[in-house]
């Protein structure tokens, strides 16, 4: 027999934004079912890079990032556990003068906003990150910036949640949304439950526009699929994250000494038979000659890379807007449905801050961090 | 101590290579693996642990006999051992130190 | 590449084994030019491995009984040589797309991969070791089954002077049989299997007479020669200073703690199929009940889910040499078929016939060798389960009851089990029964270990070369 709830809010989605949303809605008092369809933090948010980066973000993001990063920093007593997160800091490289120039134009813009940049040149780069080879000329490093485990804190934030009294219904894909007066009618028929709510909340990531368009909402969002891969285990070389000005590979090296990089794109992965155009598939690969592309140019910045192997690979399925910054706010159509999407790849970071000011929507109205960059009625041809 | 030991196949024409910067012989045909285990009792260290490693499959499944290998003065290039034919002047490393450079005539 | 008015490509075969080999030879005798790709350097397979160039044992001395087959398929391909392009020392690290991406290295050692573009593909990748580990099988002094085998077949060399084999399976009689007609002291086999599954077995091996009377000669002699041969025993422990062997530990079907002394253990449980390659391509998979694995989906001739996709061998479910040998043959044969040529059909009822009474004979052996049960029970937390990550059975179990993962790629995602070089090669089995095991849930229900491309590690300086040509039938 089919299960009827009802909570004040329902979340869709159990990535790092509808947990952290679930966690921050039930520490303000909300009661709170989130609906996953498979697993907490199986998707985008389980696969990322892990990069917890501010550098590089444009300066209207950054009130929330900054936000997040208050959060990151007391992440243990927020979900439970510490999820490998540290702040080894991010260096971009410069491997031009033209790119230099570019950092300290960055560095310039963002003065006020308190990320601590640090402009170094070839002598301080030398100095500071020998293991850094001859084709960077300098870089900008954000001492505080880090990186973490996603494959741990993005279901923690479930779990956290949970332990905080939120109803998490996992295995439990939406397959009907019905709008009446008193709310949101969700029913996910292969978990047999139909929850209701007065407001509800679009977590689902790259499927979030497919959701909104069950509800007569367009979303501009596509999907893209970041490459991942991981080298072998290395003697340790670098304790810093990387990112290279101008765009290009990205990576860390982990504890255990794999070196971790992305960069560029993978393409989808159809599910047998079920993925159409409307319905991002469950799962990406990277496209077959992007790791090793990427690699070369890694080598060329940390000659310790020569000679390694490349174990593994990966991609996620994410969702971009067209002016790459996430989609957050109220629905331009119906009252009391929230939207949390088209994270362009840079989710991760924020994903913590995200909830918080979601549950600032919901339950005051309004938020402390200006949102203005991410309303969702900022595109010009409304549904 | 050596690990394998050679039942057959003894009359082969000698290699010779080094090991961790130390002159040794194996035979022509024998693979980095056999050229290693038959004069030492480990093919590498774990990176988390460790502990001594000496390959387990034998048929490039287990990958568990990577070891890091110099051909004169080129660059370390990182082998399969149970996969790769030894030639002749190798420097082999079986720590997670790089094998030195080993020029000039082996013994 | 795939529009209808195009000529079709060469069809391409992954594995140089017994079932890539007919598949190859069959294939160019109706005409066509097959890519054969293996990424040994002679043409063998896993059974009939060839040493490297120079060694001087004939076939008799290293495959005793098969020498007759193993020479066969050795010779096979040379008679084709203007029509079968055989790429040896190539490696298939990924399927995308209908292509196949290949890794080898040009004469001075540099990796290059290219990119194989195909519309038939067989897949005969064969099969390695089913590995369930036990405290200490990470020591130098433990190998596979097969890695022993391997030592002395195309090395001349054992895995010790005094060596024990276990765990379960023809072979390890098989192995021990050669190890000591060889000269080294095979100090005990140790075969967790009851004895009396052999006797419940034996109608079902009866459908290959030949093949039990060897498996039924090598028992006889090694009884003949004082080697110790138990059954329905456990496996303890490997013990020793740090870094080496000196004991297994065991306990007996009466229950008797006993220890072998030893400086060598070779340890399998069956074979297990190498299946990443069908799994890229998008076959689908089915739990087999008797293997204890996913399998790809097939029909009787090798056709998979995907069109043009054909499995043979082993790697398409255990079931022998000879098996492979006729069903890379008859995968061959619906190739052609499904591209519209005539084949002999009365050769399809004779091949079909003889898979079918492998078949039969491979699941007595699954009834005579089965992996043992309960195995996942009493693991020590301590102990290693993979060897790649160094995870422990107790990391698993803490995963477990924080996260209460139902399948196996979320354990993974958890603990990293399956992420090191080998990707779960060595460890998935085992970590599949761990999960089943803590979670209540039966083997088949907790999915398989999604492959990620490189399949095997790649080297970082491996050139891409975006595309190799070969597009001519
Ligand atoms: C490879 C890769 C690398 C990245 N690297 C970084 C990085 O270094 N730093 C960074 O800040 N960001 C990074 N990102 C971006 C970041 O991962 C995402 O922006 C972020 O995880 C988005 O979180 P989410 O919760 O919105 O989405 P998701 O984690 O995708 O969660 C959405 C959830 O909704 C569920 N769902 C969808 N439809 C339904 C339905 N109908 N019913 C029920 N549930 C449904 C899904 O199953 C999924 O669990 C990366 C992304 C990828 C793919
Ligand atoms: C080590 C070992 C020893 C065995 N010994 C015996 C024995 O003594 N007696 C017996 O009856 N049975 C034995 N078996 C079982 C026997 O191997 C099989 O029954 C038979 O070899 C199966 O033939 P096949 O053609 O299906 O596969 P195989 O003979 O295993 O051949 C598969 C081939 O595919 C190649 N390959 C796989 N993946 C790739 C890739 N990604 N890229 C390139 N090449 C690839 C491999 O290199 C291999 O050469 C043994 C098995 C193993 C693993
Ligand atoms: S010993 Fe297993 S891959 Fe070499």
């Amino acid at each position: 027999m089919t299960r009827h709830l009802r909570a004040d809010v329902v979340i869709v989605g159990g990535g790092i934004v509808g947990g952290s949303a679930a966690l921050f809605l039930r520490q303000a008092g909300a009661s709170v079912i989130l609906m996953e369809r498979d697993r907490p933090g199986s998707r985008a948010s389980g696969v990322n890079y892990g990069g917890v980066r501010r550098q590089g973000r444009p300066p209207e993001h950054l009130p929330l990032s900054q936000r997040a990063h208050a959060l990151w920093a007391s992440l243990e007593s927020l979900i439970g556990e510490d999820g490998e997160y540290v702040r080894s800091g991010h260096l971009k490289l410069a491997r031009s003068a033209t790119d230099m120039a570019s950092l300290e134009a960055y560095a310039a813009r963002v003065e006020n906003f308190g990320l601590g940049l640090r402009l170094l040149d070839a002598a301080d780069l030398r100095r500071l990150y020998p293991m850094v080879g001859d084709s960077a000329v300098g870089g900008s490093l954000c001492p505080e910036d880090g990186h973490a485990n996603p494959r741990l804190v993005s279901p923690a934030f479930s779990r956290a949640a949970a332990a905080a009294g939120a109803t998490i219904l996992d295995q439990s894909p939406v397959s009907d949304v019905r709008i009446t007066t008193e709310g949101f009618h969700i029913t996910s028929a292969q978990a047999d439950v139909t929850v209701s709510a007065p407001v509800m909340i679009n977590c689902a990531g790259a499927w979030a526009g497919e959701l909104a368009a069950r509800m007569g909402e367009t979303l501009p969002i596509a999907v893209i699929h970041p490459l991942m891969a991981v080298t072998e285990p290395l003697p340790h070389f670098l304790d810093v994250s990387i990112g290279v000005e101008g765009g290009g590979i990205y990576g860390r090296q982990v504890e255990r000494g794999n070196f971790v990089f992305g960069g560029g794109r993978g393409f989808a992965h159809p599910k047998a038979g079920a993925a159409t155009d409307s319905t991002p598939p469950d799962y990406a690969r990277p496209e077959r000659h992007a790791a090793l592309r990427l690699l070369a140019q890694g080598t060329g910045l940390f000659p310790a890379l020569q000679g390694c192997t490349i174990i593994r690979s990966w991609s996620g399925v994410e969702a971009e807007t067209p002016d790459h910054a996430p989609i957050i706010g109220p629905s331009r159509i119906h009252p009391g449905l929230f939207h949390a999407c088209g994270f362009s790849g840079a989710g991760f970071q924020i994903g913590p801050a995200v909830g918080a000011v979601l549950a600032d929507l919901v339950t005051t109205g309004r938020s402390v961090t200006p949102l203005d960059a991410f309303r969702p009625d900022r595109f010009s041809s409304p549904a | 101590m050596s690990l394998l030991v050679r039942y057959a196949e003894q009359s082969r024409p000698p290699l010779r290579f080094f090991l961790d910067g130390q002159p040794q012989t194996a035979l022509s045909g024998d693979t980095l693996l056999t050229a290693i285990l038959t004069c030492a009792n480990r093919l590498r260290q774990s990176e988390f642990t460790g502990e001594n490693r000496a390959g387990f499959c034998l048929m490039g499944a287990c990958q568990d006999c990577w070891v890091q290998v110099r051909r004169g003065n080129g660059p370390v290039e990182r082998l399969r051992a149970c996969s790769t034919l030894l030639e002749d002047g190798m420097s082999l490393s079986t720590s997670p130190a790089a094998p030195p450079v080993m020029t000039g005539d082996l013994p | 590449m795939n529009s209808p008015v195009s000529t079709p490509l060469r069809p391409v075969i992954i594995g140089a084994g017994p079932a890539g080999v007919r598949a190859a030879v069959t294939l160019a005798a109706a005409g066509l030019r097959p890519i054969l790709i293996d990424e040994a350097a002679r043409p063998g397979g896993q059974i009939y491995r060839q040493p490297p160039a120079g060694m001087t044992r004939p076939p008799e001395a290293l495959y005793g009984f098969e020498a007759a087959k193993a020479r066969a398929i050795h010779t096979a391909l040379a008679p084709y040589a203007g029509q079968i392009e055989h790429r040896t020392d190539t490696l298939v690290w990924n399927i995308e797309r209908g292509a196949l991406d290949l890794m080898h290295r040009t004469a001075d050692g540099q990796p290059v991969s290219t990119v194989l573009p195909y519309d038939s593909l067989i897949l005969a990748t064969g099969a390695t070791d089913r590995i369930l580990p036990l405290p200490g099988w990470t020591r130098p002094g433990v190998y596979t089954l097969g890695g022993a085998q391997i030592a002395l077949k195309a090395q001349g060399c054992g895995i010790g002077q005094r060596v024990v084999f276990a765990g379960t399976g023809p072979l390890l009689y098989l192995i021990a049989y050669q190890y000591a007609k060889a000269g080294a002291t095979v100090a005990a086999v140790l075969d967790t299997a009851p004895f009396a599954n052999r006797i419940r077995a034996l109608p079902g091996l009866l459908n290959c007479p030949d093949t039990l009377l060897k498996g039924l000669y090598y028992t006889a002699w090694l009884t003949l020669h004082g080697v110790p041969l138990h059954s329905g025993v456990i496996l303890r422990e490997v013990a020793g200073p740090e870094g080496a062997v000196s004991a297994l530990h065991w306990r007996d079907s009466h229950g008797q703690d006993r220890e072998t002394a030893c400086d060598g253990i070779g340890l399998g449980y069956g074979l297990r199929s190498e299946t990443q390659l069908a799994d890229l391509a998008g076959c689908s998979f089915s739990f087999n009940d008797l293997h204890r694995v996913w399998l790809p989906d097939r029909d009787a001739a090798g056709r998979t889910s995907v069109t043009g996709v054909y499995v043979a061998g082993d790697g398409a479910g255990i079931a022998g040499a000879d098996a492979a040998e006729a069903a890379g043959e008859r995968a061959a044969l619906a190739l052609l078929q499904d591209r519209g040529l005539s084949v002999d059909t009365a050769r399809i009822t004779v091949l079909d016939r003889r898979i079918a009474r492998f078949r039969r004979f491979s699941a007595a052996l699954w009834t005579a060798f089965p992996v043992p049960a309960g195995w996942a029970q009493d693991l020590p937390d301590s102990m290693t389960l993979c060897r790649c990550e160094e995870i422990t059975v107790g990391t698993l179990r803490r995963t477990v009851q924080a996260d209460a993962p139902t399948e196996l790629n979320r354990l993974k995602a958890l603990s990293r089990i399956g992420m090191g070089r080998c990707q779960g090669r060595m460890c998935g089995v085992a970590a599949a029964e761990v999960l089943a095991h803590e979670t209540g849930r039966p083997v088949s229900a907790i999915a398989r270990l999604r492959p990620q491309p490189p399949i095997k590690p790649l080297p970082a300086a491996t050139i891409p070369a975006d595309t190799a040509g070969e597009a001519t039938p």
